[in-house]
This record gives C-alpha cells, sequence and structure tokens, in this order.
C-alpha cells in the first residue's frame, strides 16, 4: 500500500538532491536545473497531500508553484544571458564582484 | 598805526618765523633762513621801538598800556588767605608799562644784533634752519616773558626760555658734554621753577589774582588798610620762593652751576641767552614783584647777601680759567651777582640799569670771543692764543672797548651802572659797609681777569698751534658790523642813567612808576629825609674808589700777562694753595654730585633694576608658564583624546577585520548558511519546543 | 499491487535522473537528465489522481522550460567549462549539511507518520465522477482567482523582465 509517507520521502529526497545540487556545482545552469527540482519535490508533496486530504487545492497550488517556477525560470535566465555578455563564463565562482 | 595796541604782535613776528624756519628749513637756501629770522625780529625791534615812542608821549603816571587778548582759562571762586572769594582768571594778555618797554627793547635790539652776527657765525653748520628755528622760538618765549601782563604769562615765557636754552646748549647734540650740559641747564633750572610756582600759588592765595596791575593795587590797598605789614611772614615765604626761581633762572648760589657747563652751546647762544637776556629773566622778575620784596626786608637781605657772595665766588673762579669762554660765564654769573646785589638793597632801578649794559658789554665780549674762536678755528683755550691783535683787529678793537666797559673805565656805559650800584650798596638803608666791600673788591677782580683775558688772547708772544697760524682771519662782515654796533652801544648806554652829582639819571625817572615805593605809615618821613642824607662828596669819593680799584686790576693784569709773557708754572705759584681749588670751581660740581646726582642717579638705576628683573622677571615667567603648560595640554591632547578617538578606530577595525571574511561574494557560501539555517529552524521545531 | 510497483518505477526513475543532473560533466546531459526527472514526477503525478496537473507538469515543465534552458546553454555555453572544476570547494560540508537536512526532515516524517492516517469520518466522501480538470478548473476560476490573475500578472512581468534583461543594446543606447 502507497501511504503518503512514501510519497513524502521521495519529496525529501529529491528536495536534498537538489539542495545539494545548488550548493555543490559551479556551473550557473546546473544551479539553475537543481532549483526547478527542489520546485518539483514540493509539487510532489503538495500533490500528495491534496490526495491524502481529497481535495483540490493542493493541486491548485501547485499550479501556482509550476507558474512561478516557470517566471522564475525566465527571469533567471535573462539574467544569466545579461551576466554572460559581461564575463562569458558559466562559472558561478567567478561572480564575486560582492567580496569584501 | 597804533603800536600800544598792536604790542601782542612783537612776540608773534619770532613765533612766525620758528613754524617757517621749523617746518620748512630742510629744503630752504641758507639765505632765505637767515633773513626770515633776522627779519622777524627786526620787526620785532621796530614794532617795540614804535610802541615805546608812544608810551613815552604819554603822562608819566599813565605810562602802562594793557592789551588783552581773550580770558586764556577761569576755574571760577577760590578762596583766598584774607578770607574773601576770588575768582580765578587768568587773562592771555600783553601789559607795556616802562620796565617791560625797556626789556623788549633790550631783548629785540640785540637779539637782532646776535641774529645777523649768527648768520656768519653759524655758516658752516649742518642744522642751520634748526638753530634758527630755536632761536626765534627763543625770542618768542623770552618776550612773552617780558611782555606778559600776568605772573603765568611770565610763567609760560620763563619754562619756553628754560626749552630753548636746553634745546640750543645742546645743539651739537652729538658731544656727550653738549647733551649732559643741556640736561644739567633744565634740571637745575627746574629746581628754580618750584620755587616760582609756589611764589606764584601763594601770590594769588593772598591777594586773589595774578596780574601784575591787580596784585600791585591790591598789595598798596591792603598796606593803607594796615592788613599788610612789613615783615609779614606770607610776603617774605613768597619773596623768598620767588627768589629761588630768579637763582635758577639767573644763576645764583646755589643753582648757578650750569650756566659754566652751557658754554658747550655755540657762541651766539652763549651770547644771546646765557649773557644778555635769558639770565636776566630772574631780575626782570624780581624788580616786577618789587611790592612783594618791599613787605620783606628780610627776603631783600637775602637776596643782597647771596648777590655778593655770587659774585665774589664766581669772580674768583673766573681769575684762573683758560676757556675763554668760560672766562666770560663765570663773569656773567658775577655780574648778575651785582644785580641781584643791587635789587636787595632796594636800588630796583640801578639793577635795571646794570642789566641793560651789561647786555651790551657782555653780549659785544661773548660775540667777539665767537670772532676769535672763528678766526683760531674753533680753538678755545686761551693757553694757545697770543699776539692777535694784528691780525684780526677788528675783533680786537670791539673786545678792548668791551673790556673797558666791564672795568667800569670812566666815560663808559659800565662805569655808570656799576658805579650807581656801588653807592647804593653803601647808602640805602637796606644797604651795608661790607656788601659794599665786596662789591668793591669783585669791581677790581673783575678789572683784573678781563684784561687777563685780553692780554692773554691779544698781546704776548703768540702761542698759536703753527697749523692754525696760517688761517687767521679776520671775521666776514655779517660778524664785525654787530660788533661794531654793540661796541658804540656798549660805550653810550651808560649815558641814560648818569648819577646824581652829574644831572640825575633819565633811566630812573623813567622806571619810577614802576618801582614807586609803599606807602608805608612810618616810611612816609624817612623816605623823604632818606634821599638827601649822603652827601654829594661822598658819593664822588665812592666813585673814585671804584676806579682806582679797577686801575689796580688793569695795573697788575699789564705787568704779569703783557708785560712778561703768560707762563703757566708762574701762574700756579702766584695763587699758591689756591690754585686748585680755583681752577676746579672750588669743587662744588663734585659736591653736588655726591649729594644729589649720584644718589639720584642710583635711584633711578634700581628702579630699572627693579623693573628689569621683577617686573620684566614677572612677565617672562607667565610666558614661561604657559610655554611649558602649552606642552603639557598638547601632550594631553595628543595622546589621551586623540588615543581616545584612535581607540574607537582600532576596535572598529580589530572586530571588522574577521567579520569581512564572511562576505566571500560566492553565492553558495551564502546559500549554505541559508540550509544550515533552516536546519537549525526544524532542529528547534522538532526537538527544541516544549 | 500495480500502485505500488508504478510508484516505485516512477520514484526510482525521478531519483536516479536527479542524481545524474546533478552529476554531470555535461551541461546538456544534466538537462536531459532534468527531463527524465521531470517526466518521471509527471508520471508521480498520476498515480496520484492528479491527471490535470501531470499534463500542464509536461507542456508546461518540459516543453517550455526545459526547452529555455536548452536554448540557453546553446546561446552561451563555454567550452572552457567542462575542463574547469566542476564542485565547488565547500561540497563536504555541503554533502554533511545536506544529509543532516535529510535526517531531519525523515525523523520528522517518521515521527507524524500516524496522522497521514485520517479516520474514516474525515474522509471526505468520494467525488462525482466529474473529471479532474473541471474540478481544478472549477476551483482555480471561482474561489482562488484573485490569486490566478496575480499569477498572470506576475508571467507578464517575468516576461517583460526577461526581454529587458537580455535585450541586445541598440547603437543609440551605446
Amino acid at each position: 500500500m502507497v501511504t503518503t509517507f512514501h510519497y513524502l520521502m521521495l519529496s525529501a529526497a529529491l528536495f536534498t538532491i537538489g539542495v545539494i545540487g545548488v550548493l555543490t556545482r559551479r556551473n550557473i545552469m546546473v544551479i539553475l536545473m537543481s532549483i526547478e527540482l527542489m520546485m518539483n519535490a514540493v509539487n510532489i508533496n503538495l500533490i500528495a497531500f491534496g490526495d491524502r486530504l481529497q481535495q483540490v487545492t493542493g493541486q491548485v497550488f501547485a499550479i501556482f508553484v509550476i507558474t512561478v517556477a516557470a517566471a522564475e525560470a525566465a527571469v533567471g535566465l535573462g539574467i544569466v544571458i545579461a551576466m554572460f555578455k559581461n564575463k562569458e563564463t558559466m562559472n558561478i565562482n567567478e561572480i564575486d564582484l560582492m567580496k569584501w | 598805526m597804533n603800536f600800544l595796541d598792536l604790542i601782542w604782535l612783537i612776540p608773534l613776528f619770532p613765533a612766525i618765523g620758528f613754524l617757517i624756519n621749523g617746518l620748512f628749513g630742510k629744503r630752504m637756501p641758507k639765505t632765505a633762513i637767515g633773513v626770515i629770522a633776522a627779519g622777524a625780529v627786526l620787526l620785532s625791534f621796530i614794532f617795540s621801538a614804535g610802541a615805546v615812542l608812544q608810551l613815552v608821549q604819554l603822562e608819566p603816571e599813565a605810562r602802562s598800556h594793557t592789551k588783552e587778548l581773550y580770558e586764556w582759562f577761569n576755574v571760577g571762586q577760590a578762596r583766598t588767605g584774607a578770607g574773601g572769594l576770588a575768582e580765578f582768571s587768568v587773562k592771555w594778555g600783553y601789559l607795556l608799562d616802562p620796565l617791560s618797554a625797556v626789556m623788549i627793547l633790550v631783548v629785540t635790539g640785540i637779539g637782532f644784533l646776535i641774529h645777523v652776527y649768527s648768520i656768519g657765525y653759524m655758516h658752516e653748520e649742518d642744522g642751520f634752519y634748526r638753530f634758527f628755528a630755536y632761536l626765534n622760538l627763543f625770542m618768542f618765549s623770552m618776550l612773552t616773558l617780558v611782555l606778559g601782563s600776568n605772573y603765568l604769562m611770565m610763567f609760560i615765557g620763563w619754562e619756553g626760555v628754560g626749552l630753548c636754552s636746553y634745546l640750543l646748549i645742546g645743539y651739537y647734540f652729538h658731544k656727550k658734554s653738549a647733551g649732559d650740559a643741556a640736561k644739567k641747564a633744565f634740571v637745575v633750572n627746574r629746581v628754580g621753577d618750584w620755587g616760582l610756582s609756589i611764589g606764584i600759588m601763594l601770590i594769588f592765595v593772598t591777594v586773589g589774582s595774578v596780574e601784575f596791575k591787580e596784585v600791585a593795587e591790591k598789595v598798596h590797598e591792603g598796606v593803607v588798610a594796615g592788613m599788610f605789614h612789613v615783615s609779614d611772614p606770607i610776603f617774605i615765604t613768597i619773596a623768598l620762593a620767588l627768589f629761588v626761581g630768579a637763582a635758577g633762572k639767573s644763576a645764583q648760589i646755589p643753582l648757578y652751576v650750569w650756566l659754566p657747563d652751557a658754554m658747550e652751546g655755540p657762541t651766539p647762544v652763549s651770547a644771546l641767552i646765557h649773557a644778555a637776556t635769558m639770565v636776566t629773566a630772574g631780575v626782570y622778575m624780581v624788580s616786577r614783584s618789587n611790592f612783594i620784596y618791599q613787605l620783606a626786608p628780610e627776603a631783600m637781605l637775602v637776596v643782597a647777601v647771596v648777590g655778593a657772595l655770587t659774585a665774589l665766588f664766581a669772580a674768583s673762579i673766573g681769575l684762573v680759567q683758560n676757556d675763554i669762554k668760560r672766562v666770560l660765564a663765570y663773569s656773567t654769573v658775577s655780574q648778575l651777582g651785582y644785580m641781584f646785589l643791587a635789587l636787595g638793597v632796594g636800588a630796583f632801578a640801578a639793577g635795571v640799569f646794570h642789566l641793560m649794559t651789561h647786555a651790551f658789554f657782555k653780549a659785544l665780549l661773548f660775540l667777539g670771543s665767537g670772532s676769535v674762536i672763528h678766526a683760531m678755528h674753533h680753538e678755545q683755550d686761551m693757553r694757545k692764543m697770543g699776539a692777535l691783535r694784528t691780525k684780526i683787529p677788528t675783533t680786537f678793537i670791539t673786545m678792548f672797548v668791551g673790556t673797558l666797559a666791564i672795568a667800569g673805565t670812566p666815560l663808559l656805559s659800565g662805569f655808570f651802572s656799576k658805579d650807581e650800584i656801588l653807592w647804593q650798596a653803601f647808602s640805602s638803608e637796606h644797604g651795608h659797609v661790607v656788601l659794599w666791600l665786596i662789591g668793591v673788591t669783585v669791581a677790581g677782580m673783575t678789572s683784573f681777569y678781563m684784561f687777563r683775558l685780553l692780554f692773554m688772547t691779544f698781546f704776548g708772544e703768540s702761542r698759536v698751534d703753527h697749523h692754525t697760524e696760517h688761517h687767521i682771519h679776520e671775521s666776514p662782515k655779517s660778524m664785525t658790523i654787530p660788533l661794531i654796533v654793540l661796541a658804540i652801544g656798549a660805550v653810550l648806554a651808560g649815558y641814560v642813567g648818569l648819577p646824581a652829582w652829574l644831572g640825575g639819571s633819565v633811566f630812573e625817572h623813567f622806571l619810577e612808576p614802576v618801582f614807586e615805593p609803599l606807602p608805608f605809615p612810618q616810611a612816609v618821613a624817612e623816605g623823604a629825609a632818606g634821599a638827601e642824607h649822603h652827601s654829594v662828596g661822598l658819593e664822588i669819593g665812592i666813585a673814585a674808589v671804584s676806579v682806582a680799584v679797577a686801575l689796580i686790576g688793569f695795573a697788575l693784569a699789564y705787568s704779569k700777562y703783557c708785560k712778561r709773557s703768560w707762563e703757566e708754572q708762574r701762574e700756579v705759584r702766584q695763587y699758591g694753595p689756591l690754585y686748585p681749588a680755583l681752577l676746579n670751581k672750588w669743587y662744588v660740581d663734585e659736591l653736588y654730585d655726591a649729594l644729589f646726582v649720584n644718589r639720584a642717579k642710583g635711584a633711578g638705576a634700581s628702579m630699572w633694576k627693579f623693573d628689569s628683573k621683577i617686573v620684566d622677571g614677572l612677565v617672562n615667567g607667565s610666558a614661561w608658564t604657559t610655554v611649558k603648560s602649552a606642552v603639557g595640554s598638547s601632550w594631553w591632547d595628543r595622546w589621551i583624546v586623540d588615543g581616545l578617538v584612535r581607540l574607537i578606530g582600532g576596535v572598529v577595525k580589530t572586530v571588522s577585520w574577521p567579520l569581512r571574511l564572511v562576505q566571500t561574494g560566492y553565492v553558495q557560501n551564502y546559500a549554505l548558511v541559508m540550509v544550515l539555517g533552516v536546519l537549525v529552524f526544524i532542529g528547534y521545531v522538532l526537538w527544541g519546543t516544549p | 499491487m500495480l500502485e505500488l510497483v508504478l510508484f516505485y518505477i516512477f520514484a526510482a526513475m525521478a531519483v536516479v535522473s536527479a542524481i545524474l543532473v546533478i552529476t554531470s560533466k555535461n551541461v546538456v546531459h544534466s538537462a536531459a537528465f532534468l527531463g527524465g526527472t521531470l517526466f518521471a514526477v509527471a508520471g508521480i503525478f498520476l498515480t496520484l489522481h492528479a491527471e490535470f496537473l501531470a499534463g500542464v507538469q509536461v507542456i508546461v515543465y518540459v516543453g517550455g522550460i526545459l526547452v529555455l534552458f536548452v536554448f540557453v546553454i546553446m546561446l552561451i555555453s563555454v567550452e572552457r567549462a567542462e575542463h574547469e572544476r566542476q564542485y565547488h570547494r565547500q561540497w563536504i560540508i555541503a554533502l554533511i549539511t545536506s544529509a543532516i537536512l535529510i535526517v531531519e526532515i525523515s525523523y520528522g516524517f517518521y515521527k507524524g507518520r500516524d496522522s497521514f492516517v485520517l479516520p474514516p469520518a474525515v474522509i471526505p466522501p468520494a467525488v462525482p465522477a466529474a473529471g479532474n480538470s473541471e474540478l481544478v478548473g472549477m476551483a482555480l476560476y471561482t474561489t482562488y482567482l484573485l490569486p490566478f490573475e496575480i499569477a498572470s500578472i506576475l508571467l507578464l512581468v517575468a516576461v517583460v523582465g526577461a526581454v529587458v534583461l537580455a535585450k541586445k543594446k541598440t547603437p543609440a543606447e551605446e
């Protein structure tokens, strides 16, 4: 029997993998993709609970999350492109102008 | 033109001359300066002569004209000694009466001649304009003195001539001796002026006025009313106080010491100021105040005795002096003594008469000596002169005339005036035989030393320095003409004062209104009889004694200095032990130095020491303290105040230095921190909450 | 039974793809694996009876966002990046932190697993056999209308922002 717990664990796993990706990889694109992973993990969580409670609220919330993810991806990639015009690198470590 | 109303111009002309020469003289040519200066005095003389002529046309009792210009100051009511109230109002006014008439004629006339002489004598000097400016200033002061209508105007003139004396004695200010002599003259004069001021103040307190005419009137009234009596202590005091002033200005004992030193000034100055005019101011003042002296016979005795002693003392010093001007200076002191002797025995007119004749021959002698000095290229020591009579004849002849006059040769002016004094000293009710004897002795000494001067200078062998000998020449006309004029005056001036046995003195008669005797109750009977007391024969006898004594003096001088040439050793021997004392002026200057001068200098020095050590020390000490405390406060500021500020900065720096490492610039570092924060939150929720 | 199997298949696919996303050297490979993960998640949605959302997931996420990613990678990808270090210097700490994170979250879920089983009384009645899309649409346009509109404005803002950011400067602006 698949309980909600299974889905939650899956969601936790995916989320953690996303966190590892954000904290570890140097390539900007990979970081952005890890963020998408995290968002998907959240969506699984939401819908699992929605299903548990037999409500459609979870799904509606998940739609909004997808919407926001799309917007954020668009803007984020725009920023990446703008940054790339300056420095020609995908290495996030080279963007360290805020360094002391 | 009414000269009488214009008498205020008489002092004004030289004042204008002083201003012009003083302010602009530096850029004016010498001729212009001389003309302006002498011309001013000439104008004064003309106006004086005109005024006197007009005065003489008035009745004798009315011969007094006051010209008041304005009220100088008025300090309101003051209490007089008599208990009444009087207003202390002083007017700027001029009084012309017989006494001041004589004075202004003498002052302007002889002054003019000396101005002309100076044009030639001072020609090579620097500061030519300065000399004439001062000389004109002197004329202004002297004329104010004799023409002023009250004691305070006289005092202004008195101080003014003292100032000019200082300025002119110190004319050669490069020489220390000249500066010292000028200082000495001024300081000694000041001592006399103190007496004069007290006298004037006492006069006001006693009678309530300082105007000459008013004081005379009030004294007259007081005597009539019985308020003032002979020998009243107040009048003795006033008379003595005034005489202290006269002693200072007219060089009597003990304040004569400045006059010989005053010879440091140029010779025309010696002639004008220290022979003919300034030194006679004392005589004028005492004469003017005759009504006060008439009330104080004790004071008159003092005046006579001091005058006689001064005459004797000064003559003794003059016997051995070797500087030609020194001899003349001591001679002046001696002759002034004669004048005061006359005043002291009540013969005011005789004193003034001698003043006038003395002005002529003493000025003549001084100018003549100036001519000799000029010819000898500024050599003044008679020991280096001799046999000059052929080389400078005009000078010789005029000086010879002057010497004859001063010795009292009959028919010359000196004879008449000196003889009158000696007669009065003998016969007047205030006179005394001893006074007469002293006077006769002095006459002999005068004759002796004056002929000594003449013989040493013009006769005998020439002791002149070879290199000076070539330069000896007669002086220019500007110098010799005044000499000739004065010589004529020295001869003729005496004829206005013929003695009683030769017709009576016009001069004395002229001055009578000024010297009116006070109407003492008991004196009325005596006075009329007194004049007739002595016979004509006695008078002639006295005169003969004077002439004889003068001849003895001449003979002695002739035998010692003309027949045999002057030799120093002989002179020393003939006076024996007295010689050093006579040569060193009886050591009076040294005495004064020890008694007064050195004490005053010491006081001044200790004041200076106090000032420089203590007062300046305090100032320096406070400065030092300020500097040191400034060091302290600067240390405080640098280490403590700034340290505090730097400490704060240091703390911030130290704390921030590790903290900044947080800003690595790497986004992932920041993300890690965020995740750590989330962990903490979750941990708190799971395990932390109660 | 079938549910369990399907769940595990999709779950395994998602996790494996996710791991491969973050460990690939090549960015394009990462993008591809991301696509795999997204598909797997869509499958999960299906097992959760969220059919509409599965469709939206595939269309929007895979068809839109992933394509966008691929475009950008194509535009700005640099060869140099393949030869550099791939992992940040802080990877040890990151790993530890993440381990702690998952432990904590699991622990939390484990502690509360009993609450996931609702008593029969609470379970709402089975819904009528209206389609899932209809249900979602109804909820979206009535109860959640405001958030919906705001979301659309958000999208507009994002579009404008993206255009501005990536715009090439014309010669006039230089």
